[in-house]
């Protein structure tokens, strides 16, 4: 991730408006080569028009983007050449069987026949749907649909893949899986732009973080840049007994304790490292301990700083914001 | 790759894509197959006695047969198109179209397949109602070289009303829209030369059928298959063929390059 790597994405001042409503009011993108950067915000934030106009769907009304260096609006099929893109909506066809919709994209992406076989055996295979390839899409699971998009997406071997939303609706076991996938493709090289409302999934997943926010980017970094925006890291000790809870808070200078609940909360950024230093200067004191929990902030902690509120805000009409700068 | 060649193998991934979904759901296919023969056993056994004197001094049921089939076959044409308009809105609504999008494709391909794969389905229905036709007492005189040339004819005209159903299909914003939007086309061979000699009719209706495209196509069948005079008939349904087809081709194209996201 050091600076002198390729930039897969880069977009400048990008802008889109329906009407009079205002949906993206200039995003500025920098995304390197096999790198996963999450795009995260409530709904309505901009994420999908984002991906839209990154992946030519629709045209930006201002600014501009280059995939690889290819200019979005003037070398689109170039940059069609290069990416896949996996909607939030399912883009598969329903009337077909699972293998047919992949056969139909290996005959769009110009594989042989040869190729073209081996490459949706290996497809069907790594997304476990060997078994249901021969049924109609319209009988799959929201999990398999899931997968099977992708593995639509992965046919022609994109070099950026671009995900809205890959994991809405899916259940926890789903969701793992899918992360598992996207890993392993980042592994490989690909990069990836995701897009998610769900903060954990962005720390899970991404090396890059951007928050959007009424079509603006209010943040960007790596998630553990981003929690360091806001304080709030510490463990909490609970103590047997008054004693106890004395001696921790005479080791502990920073720490603020709670007689009545006989906590002691010690600032920590809840890593494994500072864990380990506090345990030792617990245990070379003699202090017993009946409990610890560890508090991090969360990259929702980060998002709900940012915005100022929950995000209620999601529904509030575009022209109550205070005027951009 | 060049373009057309890049054009000729991703249309005909996607005449593929269309004929599947055709196989695995026949019932449209059927359907569309089934309101040119109702139509057709209806003006034969209902209305063909009465209808038929009115062809001539020697008019009758059978001669009745004979004149109605070219006028039924465009009703199969146009039957067919509703289908192909249904067929292309239930598609733009479907998540695959954004990813055809997305991808280096010809981009029209996904309407050049829906209108080959319209052309075959349309050329078997032809084919249908042409044997039920024969059945009911369709005598054509035609040889074999007429035959191939009111073949022709026929693929001209589905071509252009495919584009044409195509466009309506992207133009319209919901599958009932869609389903309605070809309706008037099925009144035309009426108000023409499809079913009663246009002379028959006052000024003002003769003139609309003398004028407007089906009746030189349907005047131009009935040549082929019947051996009646043809004229300038042959001329002018190339030229209402051709002009249907590059103005909906283009106005087909334009409707699906827009975005249409909002």
């Amino acid at each position: 991730m050091t600076s002198s790597m390729n930039p897969a994405i880069v977009a400048t001042d990008l802008r889109k408006s329906y009407g009079d409503k205002v949906v993206l009011n200039g995003i500025d993108l920098m995304i390197t080569e096999g790198t996963i950067f999450a795009l995260l915000g409530p709904n309505g934030a901009g994420k999908t028009t984002t991906v839209q106009i990154l992946s030519t769907l629709i045209d930006a009304d201002g600014g501009n983007a280059r995939v690889f260096g290819h200019d979005l609006t003037r070398e689109p099929d170039a940059v069609r050449a290069l990416i896949g893109v996996t909607g939030q909506f399912s883009a598969v066809d329903n009337l077909l069987t699972g293998r047919e919709n992949l056969i139909l994209m290996a005959d769009l992406c110009h594989l042989d026949r040869a190729a073209g076989r081996r490459r949706i055996a290996d497809l069907l295979d790594q997304f476990d749907l060997t078994e249901a390839a021969g049924k109609p899409v319209s009988t799959y699971s929201g999990g398999m649909r899931r997968r099977l998009d992708l593995a639509m997406t992965l046919v022609g071997e994109p070099r950026v893949i671009f995900l809205d939303e890959p994991t809405t609706g899916l259940d926890p076991r789903s969701r793992r899986a899918m992360w598992h996938i996207i890993r392993a493709l980042a592994a490989e090289g690909v990069t990836i732009l995701l897009t998610t409302q769900y903060l954990e999934e962005a720390d899970q997943l991404a090396d890059r973080v951007a928050f959007l926010d009424h079509g603006r980017l209010i943040a960007e970094g790596t998630p553990r840049e981003l929690k360091r925006l806001i304080p709030g890291g510490h463990v909490v000790l609970q103590f047997a007994d008054q004693e106890g809870l004395d001696s921790a808070a005479r080791t502990f200078d920073a720490a603020t304790r709670d007689d009545a609940a006989l906590t002691l909360q010690v600032p920590s950024d809840g890593g494994v490292g500072s864990l380990r230093a506090l345990l030792d200067q617990l245990d070379s004191a003699s202090i017993s301990v009946s409990g610890l929990s560890v508090h991090t902030p969360d990259l929702d902690d980060v998002f709900l700083t940012l915005t100022g509120q929950p995000d209620t805000r999601a529904g509030r009409p575009d022209h109550e914001r205070a005027p951009a700068r | 790759m060049s373009t057309l060649s890049l054009a000729v193998r991703d249309s005909s991934t996607m005449l593929r894509r269309n004929l599947l979904h055709m196989r695995r759901y026949p019932s449209m296919t059927f359907l569309l197959m089934g309101i040119p023969i109702i139509i057709l056993l209806l003006f034969v056994y209902v209305f063909g006695g009465t209808l038929g004197a009115g062809l001539g001094p020697s008019g009758d049921r059978s001669q009745y047969a004979n004149y109605v089939t070219p006028g039924i076959l465009l009703i199969t044409v146009v039957s067919a198109a509703q289908g192909t308009a249904i067929s292309v809105a239930m598609d733009m609504t479907e998540g695959i179209i954004a990813r055809f999008r997305t991808m280096s494709i010809f981009r029209p391909s996904v309407l050049t397949g829906h209108v080959l794969g319209s052309l075959v389905q349309t050329m078997l229905s032809l084919a249908a109602v042409t044997v039920v036709a024969l059945l009911v007492g369709f005598r054509p005189t035609a040889n074999p070289v007429e035959w191939l040339a009111a073949i022709g004819v026929l693929a001209m005209i589905t071509f252009a009303l495919t584009w044409l159903s195509v466009a309506l299909g992207l133009v319209s914003d919901s599958v009932e829209t869609a389903s309605n939007l070809p309706m008037p086309l099925i009144l035309l061979p009426f108000l023409g030369s499809g079913f009663v000699p246009t002379d028959s009719m006052p000024t003002a209706v003769r003139w609309f059928a003398d004028y407007q495209p089906f009746t030189p196509v349907m005047e131009t069948l009935r040549g082929l298959l019947l051996g009646t005079g043809i004229g300038a008939n042959g001329i002018i349904a190339v030229v209402w063929c051709a002009v249907i087809t590059v103005g909906c081709f283009l106005w087909a194209k334009a409707l699906y390059n827009r975005n249409r996201t909002a």
